[in-house]
Protein backbone atom coordinates (compact mmCIF):
# COMPACT_ATOMS: atom_id res chain seq x y z
CA UNK A 1 0.00 0.00 0.00
CA UNK A 2 1.40 3.51 -1.00
CA UNK A 3 0.31 5.16 2.44
CA UNK A 4 3.60 6.82 2.21
CA UNK A 5 2.55 9.63 -0.12
CA UNK A 6 2.13 12.22 2.96
CA UNK A 7 1.15 14.72 0.71
CA UNK A 8 -2.14 13.05 -0.37
CA UNK A 9 -5.47 14.22 1.12
CA UNK A 10 -7.76 11.05 3.22
CA UNK A 11 -11.38 11.58 3.50
CA UNK A 12 -13.38 10.92 5.86
CA UNK A 13 -14.10 7.12 5.07
CA UNK A 14 -10.09 6.49 5.31
CA UNK A 15 -10.18 4.22 8.09
CA UNK A 16 -13.39 2.30 7.23
CA UNK A 17 -11.79 1.77 4.03
CA UNK A 18 -8.70 0.70 5.84
CA UNK A 19 -10.83 -1.69 8.52
CA UNK A 20 -12.30 -3.34 4.63
CA UNK A 21 -9.19 -4.45 3.27
CA UNK A 22 -9.55 -2.15 0.61
CA UNK A 23 -6.29 -1.52 -1.15
CA UNK A 24 -5.21 2.04 -1.66
CA UNK A 25 -4.05 4.37 -3.63
CA UNK A 26 -2.82 7.71 -4.86
CA UNK A 27 -5.29 9.29 -7.19
CA UNK A 28 -5.74 12.85 -8.27
CA UNK A 29 -4.44 13.82 -5.11
CA UNK A 30 -6.38 11.63 -2.52
CA UNK A 31 -5.58 8.79 -1.08
CA UNK A 32 -8.60 6.44 -2.34
CA UNK A 33 -9.60 2.49 -2.45
CA UNK A 34 -9.14 1.34 -5.61
CA UNK A 35 -10.68 -2.26 -4.89
CA UNK A 36 -11.91 -4.06 -2.11
CA UNK A 37 -12.05 -7.61 -3.11
CA UNK A 38 -11.99 -8.02 -6.91
CA UNK A 39 -12.83 -5.25 -9.32
CA UNK A 40 -15.18 -7.73 -11.10
CA UNK A 41 -17.23 -8.46 -8.14
CA UNK A 42 -17.72 -4.99 -7.09
CA UNK A 43 -18.47 -4.23 -11.35
CA UNK A 44 -21.01 -6.97 -10.97
CA UNK A 45 -22.51 -5.88 -7.82
CA UNK A 46 -23.47 -2.40 -9.32
CA UNK A 47 -24.50 -4.30 -12.67
CA UNK A 48 -27.06 -6.50 -10.59
CA UNK A 49 -27.49 -5.68 -7.21
CA UNK A 50 -25.94 -2.02 -5.75
CA UNK A 51 -22.62 -0.59 -4.49
CA UNK A 52 -21.76 2.04 -2.47
CA UNK A 53 -18.38 4.15 -3.36
CA UNK A 54 -16.79 6.68 -1.42
CA UNK A 55 -17.17 9.94 -3.80
CA UNK A 56 -15.89 12.72 -0.76
CA UNK A 57 -13.07 13.60 -2.65
CA UNK A 58 -15.15 14.94 -5.13
CA UNK A 59 -15.10 19.11 -4.74
CA UNK A 60 -18.59 20.52 -3.49
CA UNK A 61 -19.13 24.31 -4.05
CA UNK A 62 -21.29 26.26 -3.61
CA UNK A 63 -22.03 30.08 -5.58
CA UNK A 64 -24.96 32.02 -4.25
CA UNK A 65 -26.22 35.69 -4.49
CA UNK A 66 -28.85 37.45 -6.54
CA UNK A 67 -26.52 37.44 -9.78
CA UNK A 68 -25.55 33.54 -9.37
CA UNK A 69 -27.40 32.30 -12.11
CA UNK A 70 -26.67 34.73 -14.77
CA UNK A 71 -23.22 34.50 -13.55
CA UNK A 72 -23.12 30.76 -14.61
CA UNK A 73 -24.55 30.51 -17.36
CA UNK A 74 -21.50 32.71 -18.30
CA UNK A 75 -19.30 30.42 -16.87
CA UNK A 76 -20.96 27.22 -17.59
CA UNK A 77 -22.04 25.46 -21.34
CA UNK A 78 -25.55 24.33 -19.85
CA UNK A 79 -28.32 25.97 -19.53
CA UNK A 80 -28.75 26.80 -15.44
CA UNK A 81 -31.88 29.43 -16.26
CA UNK A 82 -33.70 25.39 -16.86
CA UNK A 83 -32.81 24.64 -13.53
CA UNK A 84 -36.09 24.45 -11.28
CA UNK A 85 -35.15 24.35 -7.55
CA UNK A 86 -33.89 20.80 -6.54
CA UNK A 87 -32.95 20.09 -10.44
CA UNK A 88 -29.56 19.25 -11.36
CA UNK A 89 -27.61 19.43 -14.98
CA UNK A 90 -24.09 18.43 -16.35
CA UNK A 91 -22.01 21.13 -17.52
CA UNK A 92 -18.58 22.22 -19.12
CA UNK A 93 -16.24 24.62 -17.64
CA UNK A 94 -13.82 25.97 -20.25
CA UNK A 95 -11.11 28.21 -20.49
CA UNK A 96 -11.11 30.70 -23.68
CA UNK A 97 -10.41 28.67 -26.50
CA UNK A 98 -13.10 26.69 -25.32
CA UNK A 99 -11.01 23.74 -24.00
CA UNK A 100 -12.50 21.97 -20.79
CA UNK A 101 -11.47 22.89 -17.46
CA UNK A 102 -13.58 20.47 -15.93
CA UNK A 103 -16.69 18.53 -15.88
CA UNK A 104 -19.36 19.18 -13.37
CA UNK A 105 -22.85 18.73 -12.37
CA UNK A 106 -24.69 22.02 -11.33
CA UNK A 107 -27.85 21.61 -8.78
CA UNK A 108 -30.03 24.77 -8.01
CA UNK A 109 -30.89 24.40 -4.26
CA UNK A 110 -32.43 27.62 -3.92
CA UNK A 111 -33.58 30.56 -6.03
CA UNK A 112 -30.31 31.92 -5.85
CA UNK A 113 -28.00 29.31 -4.76
CA UNK A 114 -26.32 26.67 -6.47
CA UNK A 115 -23.78 23.41 -5.47
CA UNK A 116 -20.92 22.48 -7.88
CA UNK A 117 -19.66 18.76 -7.65
CA UNK A 118 -16.59 19.22 -9.62
CA UNK A 119 -13.81 16.67 -9.68
CA UNK A 120 -10.94 15.98 -7.38
CA UNK A 121 -8.09 16.63 -9.36
CA UNK A 122 -9.75 20.38 -10.50
CA UNK A 123 -11.56 21.68 -7.27
CA UNK A 124 -8.48 24.04 -7.17
CA UNK A 125 -8.10 24.78 -10.43
CA UNK A 126 -11.82 25.17 -10.71
CA UNK A 127 -11.68 27.69 -7.41
CA UNK A 128 -8.81 30.12 -9.16
CA UNK A 129 -10.78 30.12 -12.39
CA UNK A 130 -14.23 31.06 -10.77
CA UNK A 131 -13.01 33.28 -8.11
CA UNK A 132 -10.71 35.00 -10.94
CA UNK A 133 -14.43 35.88 -12.97
CA UNK A 134 -15.91 36.60 -10.23
CA UNK A 135 -18.49 39.90 -10.17
CA UNK A 136 -19.56 41.82 -7.49
CA UNK A 137 -22.99 40.46 -5.84
CA UNK A 138 -21.61 36.51 -6.27
CA UNK A 139 -20.07 34.28 -3.40
CA UNK A 140 -18.33 31.24 -4.28
CA UNK A 141 -17.90 29.16 -1.17
CA UNK A 142 -15.06 25.81 -1.27
CA UNK A 143 -17.25 23.33 1.14
CA UNK A 144 -15.19 20.42 0.05
CA UNK A 145 -13.13 19.91 3.68
CA UNK A 146 -16.11 19.77 5.59
CA UNK A 147 -18.66 17.62 2.87
CA UNK A 148 -18.76 14.43 2.42
CA UNK A 149 -19.88 12.42 -0.66
CA UNK A 150 -21.29 8.35 -1.36
CA UNK A 151 -22.46 7.07 -4.79
CA UNK A 152 -24.81 4.80 -3.87
CA UNK A 153 -25.73 2.78 -7.68
CA UNK A 154 -27.03 -0.35 -8.94
CA UNK A 155 -30.83 -1.65 -10.11
CA UNK A 156 -31.65 -2.92 -5.94
CA UNK A 157 -30.91 1.20 -5.13
CA UNK A 158 -34.64 1.84 -4.89
CA UNK A 159 -34.97 -0.93 -2.04
CA UNK A 160 -32.15 0.13 -0.59
CA UNK A 161 -33.17 3.34 0.27
CA UNK A 162 -36.37 2.48 1.48
CA UNK A 163 -35.14 0.11 4.07
CA UNK A 164 -33.07 3.32 5.59
CA UNK A 165 -35.25 6.28 5.21
CA UNK A 166 -38.99 4.11 5.25
CA UNK A 167 -41.24 2.18 2.37
CA UNK A 168 -43.24 5.41 1.61
CA UNK A 169 -40.13 7.37 0.71
CA UNK A 170 -40.56 9.76 -2.52
CA UNK A 171 -37.42 9.72 -3.80
CA UNK A 172 -35.79 12.33 -6.33
CA UNK A 173 -36.55 11.95 -10.05
CA UNK A 174 -33.39 11.56 -12.16
CA UNK A 175 -30.77 14.28 -11.77
CA UNK A 176 -32.88 15.93 -9.17
CA UNK A 177 -31.60 16.50 -5.66
CA UNK A 178 -33.63 16.09 -2.11
CA UNK A 179 -32.97 16.62 1.37
CA UNK A 180 -33.87 13.91 3.73
CA UNK A 181 -33.34 13.03 7.27
CA UNK A 182 -31.66 9.60 8.09
CA UNK A 183 -31.39 9.27 12.49
CA UNK A 184 -30.71 12.96 12.64
CA UNK A 185 -28.62 13.72 9.89
CA UNK A 186 -28.91 15.78 6.90
CA UNK A 187 -28.35 13.75 3.34
CA UNK A 188 -28.60 15.65 0.57
CA UNK A 189 -29.51 12.82 -2.09
CA UNK A 190 -29.19 13.54 -6.05
CA UNK A 191 -30.59 10.71 -8.14
CA UNK A 192 -27.15 11.03 -10.27
CA UNK A 193 -24.34 8.41 -11.15
CA UNK A 194 -21.52 7.85 -13.24
CA UNK A 195 -22.64 3.89 -13.62
CA UNK A 196 -25.24 3.61 -16.10
CA UNK A 197 -27.14 2.01 -13.25
CA UNK A 198 -30.16 3.63 -11.46
CA UNK A 199 -28.55 5.09 -8.65
CA UNK A 200 -28.08 8.13 -6.14
CA UNK A 201 -24.93 10.45 -5.25
CA UNK A 202 -25.39 11.32 -1.18
CA UNK A 203 -24.22 14.72 -0.35
CA UNK A 204 -23.58 15.15 3.32
CA UNK A 205 -21.32 16.48 6.27
CA UNK A 206 -17.88 14.91 6.77
CA UNK A 207 -18.59 14.37 10.47
CA UNK A 208 -21.44 11.92 9.50
CA UNK A 209 -19.95 9.91 6.71
CA UNK A 210 -18.54 7.19 9.17
CA UNK A 211 -21.73 6.49 10.47
CA UNK A 212 -23.46 6.76 7.02
CA UNK A 213 -21.31 4.96 5.12
CA UNK A 214 -21.48 2.15 7.90
CA UNK A 215 -25.85 2.32 7.69
CA UNK A 216 -25.34 1.70 3.86
CA UNK A 217 -23.49 -1.59 4.47
CA UNK A 218 -25.81 -3.14 7.15
CA UNK A 219 -29.01 -2.46 5.46
CA UNK A 220 -27.41 -3.02 1.67
CA UNK A 221 -26.07 -6.30 3.03
CA UNK A 222 -28.91 -8.81 2.81
CA UNK A 223 -29.18 -7.02 -0.89
CA UNK A 224 -25.95 -8.12 -2.35
CA UNK A 225 -24.44 -4.72 -1.83
CA UNK A 226 -20.61 -4.24 -1.97
CA UNK A 227 -18.48 -1.41 -0.79
CA UNK A 228 -16.80 -0.59 -4.42
CA UNK A 229 -13.24 1.07 -5.73
CA UNK A 230 -11.87 3.64 -8.00
CA UNK A 231 -11.66 0.42 -10.15
CA UNK A 232 -14.88 -0.83 -10.75
CA UNK A 233 -15.81 2.83 -10.95
CA UNK A 234 -14.02 2.92 -14.50
CA UNK A 235 -15.02 0.19 -15.88
CA UNK A 236 -18.44 0.84 -14.93
CA UNK A 237 -18.05 4.49 -16.28
CA UNK A 238 -16.26 3.03 -19.73
CA UNK A 239 -18.79 0.52 -20.39
CA UNK A 240 -21.05 3.53 -20.85
CA UNK A 241 -18.70 5.83 -22.50
CA UNK A 242 -19.32 8.35 -20.28
CA UNK A 243 -15.98 10.53 -20.35
CA UNK A 244 -13.01 10.70 -17.24
CA UNK A 245 -11.50 14.24 -16.14
CA UNK A 246 -7.80 14.36 -17.35
CA UNK A 247 -7.73 11.92 -19.24
CA UNK A 248 -10.83 11.72 -21.99
CA UNK A 249 -11.41 15.24 -21.25
CA UNK A 250 -8.43 18.17 -21.46
CA UNK A 251 -8.23 21.59 -22.49
CA UNK A 252 -6.72 20.36 -25.62
CA UNK A 253 -10.74 19.18 -26.60
CA UNK A 254 -13.85 21.07 -26.49
CA UNK A 255 -16.94 19.52 -25.69
CA UNK A 256 -18.71 19.24 -29.49
CA UNK A 257 -15.52 17.12 -30.37
CA UNK A 258 -15.91 14.80 -27.15
CA UNK A 259 -19.47 14.21 -28.68
CA UNK A 260 -20.68 15.93 -25.73
CA UNK A 261 -22.97 18.88 -27.26
CA UNK A 262 -26.16 18.03 -26.01
CA UNK A 263 -24.72 19.74 -22.59
CA UNK A 264 -23.79 22.65 -24.18
CA UNK A 265 -26.27 25.30 -24.90
CA UNK A 266 -25.38 27.65 -27.89
CA UNK A 267 -28.46 29.79 -28.04
CA UNK A 268 -28.51 30.94 -23.97
CA UNK A 269 -26.06 33.81 -24.82
CA UNK A 270 -22.72 34.48 -24.20
CA UNK A 271 -20.28 32.23 -21.66
CA UNK A 272 -16.83 31.44 -22.09
CA UNK A 273 -15.48 29.22 -24.99
CA UNK A 274 -18.34 29.79 -26.66
CA UNK A 275 -17.21 31.26 -29.84
CA UNK A 276 -15.03 28.15 -30.73
CA UNK A 277 -17.74 25.67 -29.73
CA UNK A 278 -20.36 27.97 -32.59
CA UNK A 279 -17.80 27.54 -35.07
CA UNK A 280 -16.79 23.68 -34.32
CA UNK A 281 -20.60 22.76 -34.10
CA UNK A 282 -21.23 24.36 -37.77
CA UNK A 283 -18.12 23.46 -39.38
CA UNK A 284 -17.34 20.01 -37.79
CA UNK A 285 -14.31 19.32 -35.88
CA UNK A 286 -10.86 17.43 -37.10
CA UNK A 287 -11.32 14.91 -34.82
CA UNK A 288 -13.67 13.34 -32.72
CA UNK A 289 -13.85 10.95 -29.19
CA UNK A 290 -14.73 7.22 -30.42
CA UNK A 291 -15.26 4.70 -28.23
CA UNK A 292 -13.71 1.09 -29.75
CA UNK A 293 -14.13 -2.41 -29.23
CA UNK A 294 -11.07 -5.03 -29.38
CA UNK A 295 -11.56 -8.07 -32.33
CA UNK A 296 -11.09 -11.45 -30.61
CA UNK A 297 -8.67 -12.37 -27.95
CA UNK A 298 -5.83 -10.13 -26.92
CA UNK A 299 -4.85 -7.74 -24.10
CA UNK A 300 -6.77 -5.25 -23.00
CA UNK A 301 -6.25 -1.74 -24.42
CA UNK A 302 -4.78 0.80 -22.04
CA UNK A 303 -4.43 4.84 -21.72
CA UNK A 304 -2.00 6.01 -23.85
CA UNK A 305 -1.38 2.99 -25.83
CA UNK A 306 -0.82 4.35 -29.45
CA UNK A 307 -3.46 4.21 -31.98
CA UNK A 308 -2.94 3.45 -35.75
CA UNK A 309 -5.18 3.80 -38.74
CA UNK A 310 -4.37 2.84 -42.26
CA UNK A 311 -0.67 2.71 -41.36
CA UNK A 312 -0.51 5.96 -39.39
CA UNK A 313 -0.43 6.56 -36.15
CA UNK A 314 -3.19 8.85 -35.49
CA UNK A 315 -3.25 9.59 -31.74
CA UNK A 316 -3.47 7.69 -28.40
CA UNK A 317 -5.80 5.65 -26.54
CA UNK A 318 -7.08 7.87 -23.58
CA UNK A 319 -9.41 5.29 -21.70
CA UNK A 320 -9.01 1.61 -21.74
CA UNK A 321 -9.91 -1.42 -19.76
CA UNK A 322 -11.09 -5.04 -20.06
CA UNK A 323 -14.88 -4.85 -19.95
CA UNK A 324 -15.77 -6.86 -17.00
CA UNK A 325 -19.50 -7.35 -18.79
CA UNK A 326 -18.79 -7.46 -21.82
CA UNK A 327 -15.33 -9.91 -21.18
CA UNK A 328 -13.72 -7.86 -24.24
CA UNK A 329 -11.08 -5.03 -24.17
CA UNK A 330 -12.97 -1.39 -24.84
CA UNK A 331 -11.70 2.31 -24.83
CA UNK A 332 -11.99 5.66 -25.96
CA UNK A 333 -9.77 7.64 -28.07
CA UNK A 334 -9.73 10.57 -30.08
CA UNK A 335 -9.43 9.83 -34.09
CA UNK A 336 -9.75 12.34 -37.04
CA UNK A 337 -13.48 12.64 -37.83
CA UNK A 338 -13.29 10.13 -41.13
CA UNK A 339 -11.67 7.39 -38.96
CA UNK A 340 -14.06 7.94 -36.40
CA UNK A 341 -17.49 6.51 -37.36
CA UNK A 342 -19.46 3.72 -36.47
CA UNK A 343 -17.72 0.39 -38.02
CA UNK A 344 -14.56 1.44 -38.98
CA UNK A 345 -11.34 -0.51 -38.47
CA UNK A 346 -8.53 0.75 -36.19
CA UNK A 347 -5.51 -0.38 -34.69
CA UNK A 348 -4.03 -0.11 -30.75
CA UNK A 349 -0.40 -1.00 -30.34
CA UNK A 350 0.12 -3.17 -27.69
CA UNK A 351 3.78 -3.56 -26.66
CA UNK A 352 5.10 -2.99 -30.70
CA UNK A 353 2.43 -5.05 -31.73
CA UNK A 354 -1.29 -4.07 -33.48
CA UNK A 355 -4.00 -5.33 -32.51
CA UNK A 356 -7.23 -4.80 -34.53
CA UNK A 357 -10.63 -2.78 -32.91
CA UNK A 358 -13.59 -1.61 -34.25
CA UNK A 359 -15.35 1.48 -33.61
CA UNK A 360 -18.94 1.24 -32.05
CA UNK A 361 -21.43 3.46 -31.07
CA UNK A 362 -22.05 4.68 -27.48
CA UNK A 363 -22.66 3.07 -25.05
CA UNK A 364 -20.94 -0.12 -25.43
CA UNK A 365 -22.65 -1.52 -22.59
CA UNK A 366 -26.12 -1.86 -23.27
CA UNK A 367 -29.11 -2.84 -20.65
CA UNK A 368 -30.45 -6.40 -21.31
CA UNK B 1 -2.72 -15.69 4.38
CA UNK B 2 -1.22 -16.80 1.35
CA UNK B 3 -0.04 -20.13 0.62
CA UNK B 4 3.65 -20.38 0.02
CA UNK B 5 4.53 -24.68 -0.59
CA UNK B 6 7.73 -25.63 1.07
CA UNK B 7 8.68 -27.27 -2.02
CA UNK B 8 9.26 -24.52 -4.23
CA UNK B 9 12.15 -21.78 -4.97
CA UNK B 10 10.84 -17.84 -5.10
CA UNK B 11 11.83 -14.61 -6.34
CA UNK B 12 11.84 -11.04 -4.91
CA UNK B 13 9.49 -10.55 -8.00
CA UNK B 14 7.29 -13.11 -6.54
CA UNK B 15 7.76 -15.71 -9.18
CA UNK B 16 7.73 -19.55 -8.06
CA UNK B 17 10.37 -22.17 -9.69
CA UNK B 18 9.61 -25.89 -9.20
CA UNK B 19 12.75 -27.75 -10.19
CA UNK B 20 11.57 -30.84 -12.59
CA UNK B 21 15.48 -32.08 -13.81
CA UNK B 22 16.86 -29.81 -15.29
CA UNK B 23 14.04 -27.64 -16.03
CA UNK B 24 12.27 -25.14 -14.04
CA UNK B 25 8.65 -24.56 -14.25
CA UNK B 26 7.40 -20.92 -13.21
CA UNK B 27 4.30 -18.87 -12.18
CA UNK B 28 3.06 -15.85 -10.02
CA UNK B 29 2.98 -16.41 -6.71
CA UNK B 30 -0.54 -17.09 -3.83
CA UNK B 31 0.30 -13.76 -2.86
CA UNK B 32 1.09 -11.85 -6.53
CA UNK B 33 -2.19 -13.38 -7.65
CA UNK B 34 -4.12 -11.90 -5.07
CA UNK B 35 -2.33 -8.73 -4.98
CA UNK B 36 -3.50 -8.42 -8.76
CA UNK B 37 -6.82 -9.92 -8.64
CA UNK B 38 -8.61 -10.46 -11.93
CA UNK B 39 -5.99 -11.83 -14.20
CA UNK B 40 -7.70 -11.31 -17.62
CA UNK B 41 -4.61 -11.83 -20.12
CA UNK B 42 -1.36 -13.67 -19.78
CA UNK B 43 1.68 -12.42 -22.89
CA UNK B 44 3.38 -16.00 -23.01
CA UNK B 45 6.85 -16.13 -24.13
CA UNK B 46 7.78 -17.43 -27.46
CA UNK B 47 9.19 -21.25 -27.57
CA UNK B 48 13.12 -21.18 -27.48
CA UNK B 49 13.44 -17.56 -26.13
CA UNK B 50 16.53 -17.51 -24.05
CA UNK B 51 16.64 -14.86 -21.37
CA UNK B 52 19.11 -13.75 -18.78
CA UNK B 53 18.27 -14.09 -14.94
CA UNK B 54 15.46 -11.24 -14.27
CA UNK B 55 14.93 -10.73 -17.78
CA UNK B 56 11.40 -9.75 -18.76
CA UNK B 57 9.55 -12.30 -20.39
CA UNK B 58 6.00 -12.46 -20.27
CA UNK B 59 3.08 -9.88 -18.90
CA UNK B 60 -0.13 -10.82 -16.39
CA UNK B 61 -2.81 -8.14 -17.00
CA UNK B 62 -5.53 -7.45 -14.37
CA UNK B 63 -8.25 -5.41 -15.01
CA UNK B 64 -6.56 -2.49 -13.71
CA UNK B 65 -2.74 -3.19 -14.75
CA UNK B 66 -0.47 -5.12 -16.90
CA UNK B 67 2.64 -6.19 -14.76
CA UNK B 68 5.82 -7.56 -15.91
CA UNK B 69 7.03 -11.34 -15.13
CA UNK B 70 10.58 -11.77 -15.16
CA UNK B 71 12.73 -15.10 -15.64
CA UNK B 72 13.83 -16.12 -12.24
CA UNK B 73 16.88 -18.11 -13.76
CA UNK B 74 19.30 -17.76 -17.03
CA UNK B 75 17.85 -20.36 -19.65
CA UNK B 76 15.83 -21.06 -22.95
CA UNK B 77 11.73 -21.04 -22.89
CA UNK B 78 10.81 -24.54 -23.58
CA UNK B 79 7.10 -24.74 -22.73
CA UNK B 80 4.30 -22.04 -22.22
CA UNK B 81 0.84 -22.61 -20.81
CA UNK B 82 -1.25 -22.24 -23.61
CA UNK B 83 -4.70 -23.15 -21.24
CA UNK B 84 -3.89 -19.08 -19.94
CA UNK B 85 -5.06 -18.18 -23.24
CA UNK B 86 -8.43 -19.13 -22.73
CA UNK B 87 -8.73 -19.34 -19.16
CA UNK B 88 -5.95 -16.80 -18.21
CA UNK B 89 -8.24 -16.47 -14.85
CA UNK B 90 -5.99 -20.00 -13.55
CA UNK B 91 -3.06 -18.01 -12.43
CA UNK B 92 -5.93 -16.49 -9.75
CA UNK B 93 -7.70 -20.17 -9.00
CA UNK B 94 -4.47 -22.37 -9.15
CA UNK B 95 -1.19 -20.81 -9.10
CA UNK B 96 1.02 -23.27 -7.93
CA UNK B 97 -0.81 -25.22 -10.26
CA UNK B 98 -3.01 -25.20 -13.80
CA UNK B 99 -2.11 -21.23 -13.65
CA UNK B 100 1.68 -21.98 -14.25
CA UNK B 101 2.87 -19.70 -17.35
CA UNK B 102 6.37 -21.33 -18.80
CA UNK B 103 8.94 -23.66 -18.43
CA UNK B 104 12.93 -22.84 -18.57
CA UNK B 105 15.44 -25.74 -19.41
CA UNK B 106 17.84 -24.27 -17.29
CA UNK B 107 21.70 -23.20 -18.36
CA UNK B 108 22.98 -22.88 -14.84
CA UNK B 109 20.95 -25.26 -12.84
CA UNK B 110 22.69 -24.50 -9.70
CA UNK B 111 22.03 -21.10 -10.03
CA UNK B 112 18.12 -21.81 -8.17
CA UNK B 113 20.44 -22.07 -4.86
CA UNK B 114 20.30 -17.86 -5.01
CA UNK B 115 16.89 -17.82 -4.73
CA UNK B 116 14.51 -17.57 -2.08
CA UNK B 117 13.29 -21.26 -0.30
CA UNK B 118 10.03 -21.15 1.36
CA UNK B 119 10.71 -19.61 4.79
CA UNK B 120 12.70 -16.89 2.83
CA UNK B 121 9.77 -15.82 0.58
CA UNK B 122 7.12 -16.02 3.44
CA UNK B 123 9.37 -13.65 6.01
CA UNK B 124 9.33 -11.07 2.50
CA UNK B 125 5.77 -10.89 2.37
CA UNK B 126 4.81 -10.77 6.01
Amino acid sequence: MLVSDSDSKITPLYEEHRRAGAKIIPFGGWLMPVQYTSISDEHQAVRQAVGVFDISHMGQLVASGSGSAEWLNRMLTNNVARLEIGGGQYTFLLNETGGIIDDLIVYRTADTEFLLVVNASRTDEDVAWLEQHLPAGVQLENRSAERAGLAIQGPKIVELLKLMLGSDVALPARNQLRDFTFEGMLLSIARTGYTGEDGVEVFLAAKDAPAIWNAVLEKGKPLGLKPCGLGARDTLRLEMCYPLNGSDLTPEHNPIEAGLGFFVDLKKGDFIGRAVLQQAKDNGTASKLAAFVMKGKGPPPRPHYPVWVGGARVSEVSSGTLSPSLNQGIGMAYLPTASATIGSEIEIEIRGQKFPAVIEKKPLYKKS
Amino acid sequence: MSNVPDDLFYTESHEWVRVEGDRARVGITDHAQAELTDVVYVELPKIGTQVEARGQIAVVESVKAASDIYAPLKGEVVEANEALSSNPALVNTDPFGEGWIFVLKMSAPDDVKQLKDAAAYRASIG
